[in-house]
């Protein structure tokens, strides 16, 4: 088992209202999260996924437990700038994480704050543009690109900071199919290509499938934790707690329940045709 | 009608106007404003017309922007000029009409305020046109640095404005589908009195400045997750630097400032 990049240790978390304290949003969550692994955290609104994303760079920090970013404890407040700068950070909406008025200023702005020299900077701007595609666009104003244009810049805004992990709170969630697209593609090709540790918080099934580990939380606590095809297997288990399985999965899992001898675990269309040829096959056979 | 609001855009481009330093730029148009002020006769604005003109034409900005940014403006202008018109009583008396009266002086008074307004935005606009609002807050803070001595929070400053600046496009877009999402529900912005238009307005600022105390929001917790801790330590992608058009261009304007207080004082015409 490699090295962890984040560990979590039983952290609690609620968030206190006016009225008291609200609903304990992370229930005891222990979680690790290993170097260069490619990890989606899947749940639907309210299952504390976002909460549990700001804790691992120190944004929120948890009630009870520990959370160690390279073996630094995020309570340490001295630290906090280090553990910003290995564990970056990619939101929803890009339209509220870029800073400057030019691609290339919003890129060079999280190396400046580190007080890099500026042939340096210059140096990661332009990698973090090439990265993510965005190269002929280092002269431009952001808000005239797209969704998934803007968001392809706040991520390299944070590659720019060479950080070891990166983790992206629901990326694609304001996008459209193609902006969706587009930053799916960036993010997995910044983990095999750059190999940056990827946690990928979000609700849509197909990006989770994509990730090597899926780690499915409910009410504030993990109910699933293993590769796509073993989470994806629990179809009854998902649906409980309200998640859609992707079509693949669905339509085999109908077929399953029809009573017919497919496995429930193909992810992509072409497995999945696969064994519906397969089934076919082996009916004309008989 | 949003879509008229130009102020604080960035038309990015690569003349020597675009390349000039900003602390070049923000002292050139302090300089262009004293000149404007100190201004007196068709010879001294004609000079400092010519320069702005020169500007414009080396920019590629293209007058037809600068003149577009001019809109918002228009009633101040025309106010502008009626107030002089009709106000200045010096010179001969051209027309009559009870108790206004329209005199050399009124007119030459009106036409000058009017153009001294013009002018006045379109350098100013000029500068905001050529210059990324970053490098302009760079240069603005460089050149407030001594301040920082004083206990100025001069990069505090310099960032919000750069930040506010970012926003103005973002926050017009969504002027612009609040109103639509508003009209569409049946909400009136044209028509009514003065108050009426006020207060359809109050559906249109709750979610604005709802959603924009949302977004400083975000974009504070961003700008942590990006390391930033204020000014201290700071580097800069675009180092600032002096060239040798700096310094001239910086002369010529000094010569307009001198000109202008020469102008003023010898020449009549």
């Amino acid at each position: 088992m490699a090295e962890p990049i984040i560990q979590m240790e039983h952290i609690t978390f609620s968030y206190t209202t006016e009225e008291g304290v609200a609903p304990v949003v992370l229930d005891d969550v222990s979680l690790d999260i290993e170097k260069g692994s490619f990890v989606a955290v899947l749940g639907h609104n309210g299952s504390g996924k976002s909460t549990l994303a700001k804790h691992m760079n120190a944004i929120l920090l948890p009630a009870g437990g520990k959370v160690y970013v390279s073996g630094v404890d995020t309570a340490d407040e001295e630290r906090w700038m280090d553990i910003h700068r290995m564990v970056g950070m990619v939101f929803q909406n890009p339209d509220n994480q870029i800073v400057a008025n030019v691609v290339e200023e919003d890129i060079a702005f999280a190396p400046e704050n580190l007080g890099i020299p500026p042939e340096e900077i210059r140096r990661r701007v332009d990698d973090a543009l090439a990265i993510v595609g965005m190269s002929d666009y280092a002269r431009h104003a952001p808000h005239l690109l797209s969704g998934g244009q803007k968001q392809r810049v706040a991520i390299a805004g944070v590659i720019a900071m060479q950080p070891e992990c990166i983790v992206l709170d629901e990326p694609t969630a304001m996008l459209d199919p193609i902006g969706r697209e587009e930053v799916m593609e960036t993010i997995l090709r910044l983990n095999r290509e750059q190999h940056t540790t990827v946690v990928l918080i979000t609700h849509h099934m197909d990006e989770a499938s994509q990730a090597q580990r899926l780690v499915v939380m409910d009410h504030g606590k993990i109910v699933a934790d293993g590769t796509p095809r073993q989470v994806f297997r629990h179809v009854d288990k998902l649906k409980a707690i309200g998640l859609t399985v992707p079509d693949t999965v669905g339509l085999l899992y109908e077929l399953n329940q029809a009573g017919l001898d497919v496995p429930v675990d193909a992810l992509s269309v072409e497995e999945c045709a696969e064994e519906i040829y397969r089934l076919l096959n082996e009916r004309d056979k008989e | 009608m949003l879509k008229d609001i130009t102020l604080g855009q960035y038309f990015p481009g690569d003349s020597l106007v675009h390349r000039l330093d900003p602390r070049t730029k923000l002292i050139c148009v302090v300089l262009y404003i004293v000149a404007l002020f100190t201004a007196k006769g068709f010879l001294a604005y004609g000079l400092v017309f010519l320069l702005l003109a020169t500007a414009v034409k080396v920019s590629g900005v293209g007058a037809k922007a600068l003149l577009r940014g001019m809109r918002p403006v228009l009633f101040i202008l025309i106010f502008t000029g009626i107030l002089n018109l009709f106000y200045t009583t010096t010179g001969t008396v051209l027309v009559k009409v009870g108790f206004l009266q329209i005199t050399t002086g009124g007119l030459a008074n009106a036409f000058f305020m009017v153009v001294r307004i013009m002018m006045l935005i379109s350098g100013t606009f000029l500068m905001t046109y050529t210059t990324s609002p970053i490098s302009l807050t760079d240069g603005l803070e460089m050149l407030l640095n001594p301040l920082k001595k004083l206990k100025v929070p001069v990069h505090d400053l310099a960032m919000m404005m750069s930040i506010a600046l970012r926003f103005i496009p973002t926050l017009i877009e969504e002027t612009d589908k609040i109103m639509s999402a508003q009209k569409a529900r049946g909400a009136d912005f044209e028509s009514g009195s003065v108050i009426d238009k006020a207060k359809a307005m109050v559906p249109l600022m709750v979610p604005l400045f709802v959603s924009a105390f949302r977004r400083a929001d975000e974009l504070a917790t961003a700008m942590e997750c990006r390391c930033y801790h204020g000014g201290e330590g700071r580097t800069r992608l675009h180092q600032l630097h002096y060239t040798r058009n700096d310094w001239l261009v910086m002369g010529l304007f000094g010569v307009l400032v001198a000109a202008m207080f020469v102008l003023r004082r010898f020449s009549s015409f």
